[in-house]
């Protein structure tokens, strides 16, 4: 039953998704975005628009310049080119100004163990409150509504360190929601979860990101459930870009294998998600499976 | 922006929205009140206590005397007057002035380095000072005017070496980097020091004296000397209290959140070693005040900057006009360095910290 659930609900995000991406214009443009790192060109002239209220999905292999082009986009490194949000140039904003137009979600955010959900939350406010200032009611009631919304009103009193992976990745998400930023950037956000609490982080986030006609840009490792959750993908190799469009544009077998050095099998399933196999490159040893396994072990 | 704020596009402030207490709100002022308490009864009793003693009600009749505007008139007879105003007060209000400075900047320091042993010395302040009071006392004749000015000048340009070094050792590892150069300057500056203590060998009970630190000489011009550091340090450090709980998620995200992490880190060192300095140059190195103060807070009242600065530094105050009032009486009429009473409560303390934390072992252990 549970399956059928989640087939339903698959089935109707791919209807929705029809509609394409909302809105008007581009919330999020890239204009020949390069980074070097000593000399080095880690994401080289990077253009790309991305819609208002789309989610654009990252892909590409480690070091392909995932995270690093994401970190451009929320002015954490140094970069050539143009990076504009809501139409205006990244650069000319102010620390302030850019915190409340982009929202960032780091691989592995840094959670102070004894500090509460509610306290962590709050800290997403800080673009929000003078220099010197402290939360306002205003600041803790919109703050309430968000863990309310996120299913974390009863851990909102709880320490950080006694949380779930998967309740962390949600109050790290409820903290980058309460920037009430319309661009939330996410890089590889649920790397760390097993695949129920990674689905459901992934679908808390598309179901906010319609209600509140958010645009998303975020690294996703699986490229299954990048097809899945993206409107459009952009496929990165060696820092450039190797391919962006529709998820079935993307996700093919001949520019995959290029992009991943990998040989990939895409299937279709029969409700239209696409599926993507690594194919292995030594075949399956013939024989009994069981005792292979163990020789393993034991060589190991 | 103003074209998509989505929190807004829902209804503000729903009437069923569950109350969230904030870090700021209620829960300060119940440690508050309480560390006040407990600083106004040990300071009542300190001024009552000593050599001679004077009743409570003689006590509050001298010190209305003193409220300008009032034209109290006391019949406390002069001579109890005189020991209530000119040396038990000046030496309370200065032990409340240096201990509320050295809580609160090992709280900053804490806050700032994200290490739960750091104390308001780690960057070399209390080498500086010291070496600044040793040049002073063996060059500087038999007045010791200006010994505090010394130690002030000795302890700002030992952090500000430090902070150079550090920097300069890469923004990336700065936390790391700054550390290993507090250690370095502090290294030397102290071997400096002892050169010099050792080749002038009559002054070394003099200052050994300062090293351990003593309120014992404190006047009123003392407290009128560091008073505007102390006040413009605490203020800073007040007015930081929230931002030190921004800057526990690292400068990477507090970037993103807005704030400019290494003016901000910058602006608080600075604040918290003017202040240190300038307490230091009038008590002489007081050790684990910093770590201590901060730490009871934190277990105790809870683990936000925002209750922790202000509730350290008046728990700080309590905590050394409590450690002054036993350093001159339980030898008495000798007086006990107060460094050494602050220490026999510190060492333990500290080591109780370090096994608590160890128990709480989870994730982030080793960040405060």
């Amino acid at each position: 039953m549970a399956r059928l659930g989640t087939v339903i609900r698959l089935a109707e995000r791919r209807g929705r998704r029809g509609a394409g991406p909302q809105g008007d214009g581009a919330m999020v443009e890239l204009g020949g975005v390069t980074v070097r790192f000593d000399g080095r060109v880690v994401v080289d002239a990077v253009t790309a628009s991305v819609g208002r209220g789309e989610w654009v999905g990252l892909i590409g292999a480690n070091g392909a310049g995932k995270t690093t082009l994401i970190k451009a986009v929320a002015g954490l490194v140094d970069h050539d080119g143009e990076v504009r949000v809501g139409g205006k140039s990244s650069a000319a904003m102010g620390r302030r100004e850019r915190a409340r137009s982009v929202a960032y979600v780091p691989q592995s955010p840094e959670l102070p163990a004894d500090m509460s959900v509610t306290d962590y939350t709050l800290l997403g406010r800080t673009p929000h409150i003078a220099y010197l200032a402290v939360e306002s009611r205003a600041d803790l009631s919109q703050c309430a509504e968000l863990l309310e919304r996120l299913g974390l009103a009863p851990l909102a009193a709880r320490p950080l360190s006694t949380l779930s992976g998967g309740e962390r990745q949600r109050v790290v998400l409820a903290r980058a929601l309460a920037q009430e930023a319309p661009v939330l950037l996410m890089d590889e956000p649920t790397s760390a979860l097993d695949l129920s609490h990674r689905m459901e982080a992934l679908e808390s986030v598309d179901e906010l990101r319609r209600e509140w006609g958010l645009t998303v840009v975020s690294a996703l490792h699986d490229l299954t459930l990048a097809g899945q959750f993206a409107d459009r993908l952009l496929l990165l190799s060696g820092g450039s870009v190797a391919a962006f469009g529709t998820p079935a544009e993307v996700l093919d077998e001949s520019v995959l294998g290029e992009a991943f050095d990998c040989a990939v099998r895409i299937i279709r399933t029969d409700d239209g998600e696409l599926v993507i196999v690594p194919r292995r490159t030594v075949p399956r040893r013939a024989g009994p499976a069981h005792a292979g396994d163990e020789g393993d072990k034991e060589a190991q | 922006m103003t074209a998509t704020a989505p929190a807004r596009a829902t209804e503000p402030v729903a009437v069923d929205a569950p109350e969230v207490r904030g870090p700021g709100a209620r829960r300060t002022w119940v440690p508050m009140v309480v560390a006040a308490s407990i600083m106004i009864v040990i300071s009542l009793v300190s001024v009552c206590v000593g050599p001679v003693s004077v009743p409570p009600s003689q006590v509050l009749g001298t010190l209305l005397a003193h409220v300008p505007l009032l034209h109290f008139h006391t019949s406390t007879p002069p001579i109890d007057q005189a020991i209530v105003w000119q040396l038990r007060m000046p030496r309370i209000v200065l032990a409340g002035l240096v201990g509320a400075m050295l809580a609160a900047g090992g709280a900053a320091y804490q806050g700032i380095f994200r290490n739960p042993l750091a104390d308001p010395y780690l960057l070399g302040v209390a080498a500086g000072a010291g070496l600044g009071a040793t040049i002073e006392i063996v060059y500087g004749g038999d007045s010791s005017t200006f010994l505090p000015i010394f130690a002030f000048v000795g302890g700002s340009l030992a952090v500000a070496a430090t902070y150079l070094i550090g920097v300069a050792g890469g923004r990336r590892a700065w936390g790391r980097s700054i550390v290993l150069a507090g250690v370095a300057v502090a290294a030397l500056l102290t071997a400096i020091q002892t050169y010099l203590q050792q080749r002038d060998a009559e002054q070394i009970r003099q200052i050994y004296n300062w090293i351990l630190g003593s309120f014992s000489v404190a006047s009123w011009s003392d407290v009128t000397l560091i008073l505007p550091y102390v006040v413009v340090s605490a203020a800073v450090l007040l007015a930081h209290r929230r931002m030190l709980d921004v800057l526990r998620v690292g400068e990477e995200e507090a970037g993103t959140l807005g704030i400019h992490a290494a003016r901000t880190r910058l602006i608080v060192v600075a604040a918290a070693t003017l202040g240190t300095a300038a307490a230091v140059s009038v008590s002489g190195l007081i050790g684990f005040v910093g770590i201590i103060v901060a730490h009871t807070v934190r277990l105790t009242a809870g683990a936000s900057y925002r209750i922790i600065v202000p509730v350290s530094m008046i728990a700080g105050a309590a905590f050394l006009i409590g450690a002054d009032l036993i350093a001159r009486t339980v030898e008495a009429p000798a007086e006990v360095p107060i460094g050494v009473v602050t220490a026999c409560i510190g060492a333990p303390f500290f080591l109780f910290v370090l096994v608590s934390r160890r128990a709480a072992r989870g994730v982030g252990v080793g960040d405060t």
